[in-house]
């Protein structure tokens, strides 16, 4: 594409006319009641006309590009195949990079301070779950926009148990785990017959009742108030400082979505992963094909809120103190956020999307006033150009001797 | 030769409307049988009811797997009758667009395999075995359709005539009795539709398997089945070899028209 052509340069002076226009009352205008006076901001009208000029050039070039893009990926095979994708599938670039990726890992509590690691203990646990919803959406294609409540589930149990009869992490774990396995199956069964927005709507209003029921059932979950004082994971009962334990938290999230990954990794090009696959491509084609809908969903389920369950332990284990507010709708959306911007299905996408979506609002701060407003471009943003999420779900391939 | 699909006196209401009215149907061991019939006589209807998608309003649907007993299927959901022997495909291809054509064939065998949770993570010898089985099965079946050379291909990137021929492999892959093919040959042209029937032929006789069709295009279904059953209004109006569909008036009247004859 030209980009100064004549009538490019009058197509992005009118946008620039037009956002001018519109955003005058707000930018220009200024009514000053105390002194009754009005102040006529003209500058700032410059700024948002050759903004808005500049941008509409920009915007329609990289459209434009794309689109150049996905014709030549129709026609031939010789694809553009994004960077990301490249340095996924070549060895000589993904063997250096993991073990980069794996010595920083390992060495990140001691270079950096306990509340960039507090931070990055977060974010593994987003990654892990995210992977766990990946089963749900991801791979079986079942909308559920109530994930949270399963990750309360497994805080909830541990934080419970530790109240009321002093059992331990390591202990929990599993039962965390093991109730929401429980409860992912009560949800699927009531949803089996649900596709698509029904069934969002349906995993949104077990979300919310979860949540409800915490906040409102004083007896049993303290309500808003919360359970405070929930032990730590413990180490072979040696004591540890806070600063040894936030490290040893660290160490224990790593092994955790290390754990995850390579559950989750074998799950998806197995009997069972390759079913959860054909069920969200076309569900009526894959019972059809002798595949069980009611088993492969429940299943989906279940697994999937497994992690949120073992997630919600260490959550709950991390922040010693718990209350239903961390459990909204909000923690959900941007779940799913992570899974849909890192690419469905991906592994690799998801846990970039985990760091992305929880990093970028975190080292954002600084913005504070426009982070949400960078988060929310950055997801428009990236739906528009790479709708396939960062990295995009890659096939297992087969060779075979002729 | 014993019958393997029977129908009897199947009904298929739809609210007020009835789809398929008192329509009986069977099909012999190694046959292939026709449905034809105008557009809307209850022909996919009557394959939805065969294969479970639908539960049929009253009648019977009798199979007689080899070497087991004839036992009905009525009311039985889709994955089990396809376990019992039955695969069908779809008059709108439904494939699973974004898994490579060999992923597809292997769903095929999913109802086959036993490996489950357990096994997928912690990859027993056996789950391992079972995997390489099922990898090369499902190749072999793809050789035998001639879509080899598409192994690790989305299926969605396939040609249309080439994801015809994929369905068709996916059901084969189920280890079915009957086939169930609902207008194998929608779309396809001229030199396909040749291809398509020694393929169809092919697994009539190499395979064994009985084949029940629709279909729209006249000269395949006259070269190809051994009888036609013609459909009219969820009605069967008239059967038989294909010299004789061709010459009955009610079927001239109804579907195939005066100059066909």
């Amino acid at each position: 594409m030209k980009l100064f052509t004549i009538s490019e340069i009058k197509k992005s002076f009118f946008i620039a006319l037009w956002f001018m226009f519109l955003t005058f009352p707000i930018m220009v205008i200024r009514v000053n009641t105390v002194e009754n006076e009005i102040k006529w901001r003209w500058e700032n009208m410059l700024f948002i006309g050759l903004g808005s000029f500049f941008l509409s050039i920009i915007w329609r070039y990289t459209i434009e590009k794309k689109e150049a893009g996905e014709k030549k990926s129709e026609t031939g095979k010789s694809a553009e195949i994004s960077f990301f994708q490249q340095v996924v599938e070549t060895p000589r670039f993904y063997v250096p990079a993991t073990i980069v990726t794996g010595i920083f890992a390992l060495v990140f509590p001691f270079i950096f301070s306990i509340y960039q690691t507090n931070i990055m203990i977060t974010t593994l646990i987003y990654v892990m779950i995210a992977l766990g919803l990946n089963i749900v959406v991801g791979l079986a294609g079942l909308l559920d926009l109530g994930y949270v409540a399963f990750y309360a589930v497994g805080a909830y149990s541990y934080a419970l148990l530790n109240h009321h009869y002093g059992i331990g992490f390591w202990t929990a774990l599993p039962i965390g785990a093991a109730t929401a396995f429980t409860f992912g199956i009560l949800l699927g069964f009531p949803v089996l017959r649900l596709r698509g927005d029904y069934l969002a709507i349906v995993t949104l209003g077990f979300g919310e009742i979860i949540r409800l029921v915490l906040e409102n059932w004083n007896e049993f979950s303290f309500g808003p108030s919360g359970i405070d004082k929930i032990s730590r994971p413990g180490l072979f009962g040696i004591e540890l400082s806070l600063h040894g334990n936030i490290i040893y938290t660290y160490y224990l999230m790593i092994g955790l979505t290390l754990f995850t990954i390579f559950v989750v990794n074998r799950l998806k090009d197995s009997r069972i992963g390759r079913a959860w696959i054909a069920l969200r491509e076309d569900e009526t084609a894959c019972q059809a094909m002798g595949i069980d809908n009611t088993k492969t969903k429940l299943t989906a389920f279940a697994l999937g809120a497994t992690w949120a369950g073992i997630g919600g332990v260490v959550f709950a284990a991390k922040t010693t103190f718990i209350n239903p507010a961390s459990f909204t709708i909000w923690e959900s959306i941007i779940i799913l956020c992570i899974v849909v911007l890192g690419g469905m299905g991906s592994i690799l996408g998801v846990i970039l999307g985990a760091f992305i979506l929880i990093l970028l609002p975190e080292y954002l701060r600084a913005f504070s006033e426009f982070r949400m407003l960078i988060f929310g471009a950055a997801l428009v943003i990236m739906m528009v150009f790479r709708p396939g999420g960062v990295i995009s779900e890659v096939r297992k391939t087969y060779k075979f001797k002729k | 030769m014993n019958k393997v699909l029977e129908v009897k006196n199947l009904r298929m209401n739809f609210g007020g409307l009835s789809a398929i009215d008192t329509f009986n149907l069977d099909v012999s061991d190694g046959e292939i049988v026709a449905v034809i019939g105008p557009n809307g006589a209850g022909k996919t209807t009557l394959f939805n009811c065969i294969t479970g998608l639908y539960t049929a309003s009253s009648g019977d649907i009798l199979i007689s797997p080899p070497d087991k007993k004839t036992k009905s299927i009525i009311g039985f959901k889709p994955n089990i009758i396809t376990e019992s022997g039955l695969a069908r495909t779809f008059q709108n291809i439904r494939l699973f667009s974004n898994m490579t054509v060999l992923e597809n064939v292997m769903i095929g065998r999913h109802c086959r395999l036993n490996s489950g949770i357990i096994g997928a993570i912690f990859r027993p010898k056996t789950t391992v075995n079972e995997e390489e089985q099922v990898v090369q099965d499902s190749y072999d079946i793809l050789e035998k359709i001639g879509l080899e050379k598409y192994v690790n291909e989305f299926a969605k990137n396939l040609p249309y005539g080439a994801q015809r021929r994929l369905e068709i492999a996916r059901a084969l892959a189920t280890d079915p009795f009957l086939l169930l093919l609902d207008e194998p040959a929608a779309g396809m042209n001229m030199q396909e539709t040749k291809e398509l029937d020694d393929l169809i032929l092919k697994i009539r006789d190499e395979e064994k398997i009985s084949i029940l069709l629709i279909e729209h295009d006249m000269s395949l279904v006259m070269s190809l089945s051994d009888r036609i059953i013609v459909m009219d209004y969820g009605k069967n109006i008239a059967q038989g070899n294909p010299a004789e569909i061709k010459r009955n008036t009610d079927v001239i009247k109804a579907y195939l028209g005066e100059t066909f004859a």
